[in-house]
């Protein structure tokens, strides 16, 4: 028996999210609501030990919203995030404080994300601090190995932030994620703001860090070349839903839903000889404010039908771990 | 045929309290009409500062030009504030990587347009906004006749840039430089005003000059490429020579280190080591020496000219031809194995 329990509890995926909505409320000056923004609905995937899952989309999709509402930086409106079984939604303040030492953070900009007065040891140690990990020797020890680990040195520990460069910066931000140990890294845009020389070091560093600590990555991205380079599995975001999901190669080689297409065929590609056709969306993407009817992606899918007009596409799996949300493929 | 624009051996040198940093040196291109130029390298190696410094749009207390900026065979630099403000605009003309700011926020996006039409044109206030209106269609805004009532946080991000167009072509201008036009937008958003721009070069004739850190946007839409490193051009080639034989390490290195949507997951990127040095100590010798697998004693020590070669194909690097060889002992061994 306890065997059983043993192994079922290996094969249950890191973290589970179902149903997940955030609807953000507008009020008018008096604080009256006056509609919501559906930032983030219904949202669904799983994330197992040592995978990385891109979520991808174009501005406003909601993918930030999706990775920062798992953390409850923002609470959500409804769904579950079960987190080794457990809903992470349903913990109280206190209890979750707790568990965020096993999922942590890394932001798009190391700028304004790390305090600029503070001496970047310092920084590192902050979380551990708040989780009152260690004595503040060990503590200082840590920081210094961590330094070591994403390739600065330890006696970097004195220095400001202003005396590093972006990618270096990032480096910092990634230490101070790893200082808890945790198990979930959700990183939002964290090479977006990098020189293309630059960006390379840090998603090589990335993948060092996550074979050495066995982290699960949920990378949030809107460079679809790197995305593919780094994720085992992709989601693809549209006005706060996820339209189609499949594990990275599937989706490159077979993309069903019609906005994949065009979004993969709109990558600018580094070879000028090569040519394909390209799908060009017309118009621009609705506002989250008042969304479309039916199909959130009707305005601008080049074939859509009568059908999407009115009716919801259900997301639902069409072959092995691949999800799409389309009238058209059924 | 003369060329539109020539750049020959400018200097861009700010003072600044800690002395004097030349941000562009010794850059020279030139520009022809209806041609796309794409002038890429990481923040910092004066590609921005390059255009700013074509239509002098730098502070002049604190910036000294050396060289020459051949516009139609005119020198730009010995011009007047008065005859430049005829050219900004007019003949030149700049798209700038975040619309938001560069409109203002206060007017309506057809008074804005309408403004440098009446300005540069000397046509009446009706006229002007008949023009803008036309302007706004020609890059794809519908129903412009009622957007041009509207302010800039009406609009998204792409009609925004789309209006940045309007208005930088508004008076027809021969030479269009894009200073990062889509890098804010989205990959699908960006592929619509790629094509604009495109379309407009090939109806009105025009010079684009392209800066951008993306190189797989300069190999959809480029026919040249210009690369610059801390302030030099250390490489200059048709598009499909540079994408298939670059000479310049620091431009193979580039090339490599882009996750390529072909390539082989598992491997690891390439990696150009180190960073950008500051332009506050350049490095005495080559200014990539410090950074490049292949650098020699030389090249820690002389800086090396860019050479012409007989392909047209220009580059800054003392190894080239070493290099070069290299990889064709190289790709022979492979073929070989095979």
């Amino acid at each position: 028996m306890q065997s059983l329990l043993q192994k079922t509890n290996d094969e249950r995926p890191l973290l589970e999210v179902k149903g997940l909505k955030k609807h953000f409320p507008i009020t008018s000056a008096l604080g009256k609501v006056q509609g919501y923004v559906q930032a983030v609905n219904n949202v669904e995937f799983t994330l197992n030990k040592r995978e990385t899952l891109g979520l991808v989309g174009e501005s406003g999709c909601g993918k930030s919203t999706t990775g920062r509402t798992i953390l409850r930086l923002i609470e959500p409106t409804s769904g579950q995030a079960l987190y080794k079984g457990k809903d992470l939604f349903q913990l109280k303040q206190k209890d979750f404080q707790k568990m965020r030492s096993k999922l942590q953070m890394v932001f798009q900009d190391p700028h304004s994300s790390i305090n600029p007065k503070q001496r970047i040891g310092r920084a590192i140690e902050e979380p551990m601090k708040i989780h009152k990990l260690y004595d503040s020797k060990e503590r200082s020890e840590r920081a210094m190995e961590l330094l070591n680990k994403v390739g600065l040195r330890g006696d970097q520990y004195y220095r400001y932030p202003h005396e590093f460069s972006g990618g270096q910066r990032q480096r910092i931000g990634i230490a101070r994620a790893l200082a808890l140990n945790p198990e979930i890294l959700i990183c939002d845009e964290p090479v977006s703001a990098l020189d293309v020389s630059i960006q390379s070091q840090v998603i090589n560093l990335m993948e060092e860090l996550q074979e050495q600590f066995d982290l699960s990555y949920i990378f949030i991205a809107h460079d679809l070349s790197v995305v593919r380079h780094i994720s085992d599995q992709i989601g693809v975001m549209y006005l706060g839903e996820l339209v189609e999901k499949a594990p990275t190669d599937e989706l490159f080689s077979h993309p069903l839903h019609p906005y994949t297409k065009a979004l993969l065929s709109s990558i600018p590609v580094a070879n000028p000889e090569f040519k394909r056709e390209k799908i060009v969306l017309k118009g621009d993407i609705p506002s989250p404010l008042n969304p479309p009817a039916g199909c959130k992606f009707h305005t601008r899918c080049p074939y859509a039908i009568k059908r999407c007009k009115n009716e919801e596409p259900v997301f639902k799996e069409v072959a092995k771990n691949h999800s799409v949300a389309c009238h058209l493929i059924d | 045929m003369e060329p539109l624009l020539k750049l020959n051996q400018l200097k861009t040198i700010f003072s600044t309290e800690k002395g004097k940093v030349t941000a562009v040196d010794d850059v020279s291109f030139e520009i022809h009409a209806g041609e796309m130029v794409g002038l890429v390298g990481e923040s910092g190696c004066g590609k921005s500062v390059t255009s700013e410094s074509i239509l002098q749009l730098l502070n002049e207390k604190t910036t000294n030009y050396e060289g020459k900026i051949l516009y139609k065979g005119k020198n730009l630099l010995e011009l007047s504030e008065e005859q430049m403000r005829g050219i900004r605009g007019n003949e030149i003309s700049m798209i700038f990587q975040d619309p938001m700011s560069s409109l203002n926020p206060v007017y309506t996006i057809g008074n804005q347009i309408a403004e440098a039409i009446m300005i540069h044109q000397r046509v009446g206030k009706k006229e002007a906004n008949l023009r803008a209106i036309e302007m706004l269609r020609l890059t794809g805004i519908p129903s412009p006749e009622k957007r041009i009532h509207e302010y800039p946080h009406e609009l998204s991000g792409g009609m925004r840039q789309r209006v940045m167009i309007a208005l930088a072509l508004s008076c027809k201008p021969q030479l269009l430089i894009a200073d990062e036009p889509t890098t804010a937008l989205d990959v699908t958003i960006q592929s619509q005003i790629l094509e604009l721009i495109q379309e407009l070069r090939e109806e009105l004739d025009m010079g684009v000059i392209l800066i951008t850190h993306d190189l797989g946007v300069v190999a959809e839409v480029c026919t040249r490429v210009i690369v610059m490193y801390l302030g030099q051009i250390i490489e200059e080639a048709d598009v499909k020579t540079l994408f298939k034989s670059p000479l310049h390490p620091y431009t193979k290195g580039l090339l490599k280190s882009i996750p390529h949507l072909d390539g082989d997951r598992t491997q690891k990127l390439n990696v150009i080591k180190g960073v950008v040095p500051s332009l506050q100590d350049v490095p005495s010798g080559c200014r990539f020496a410090p950074r490049c697998d292949f650098a020699t004693e030389q090249c820690h020590e002389n800086p090396p000219e860019l050479l012409e070669l007989e392909n047209g194909q220009k580059v800054r690097c003392w190894n080239y031809e070493h290099i070069l060889r290299e990889a064709k002992d190289h790709a022979v061994t492979t073929s070989e194995n095979k």
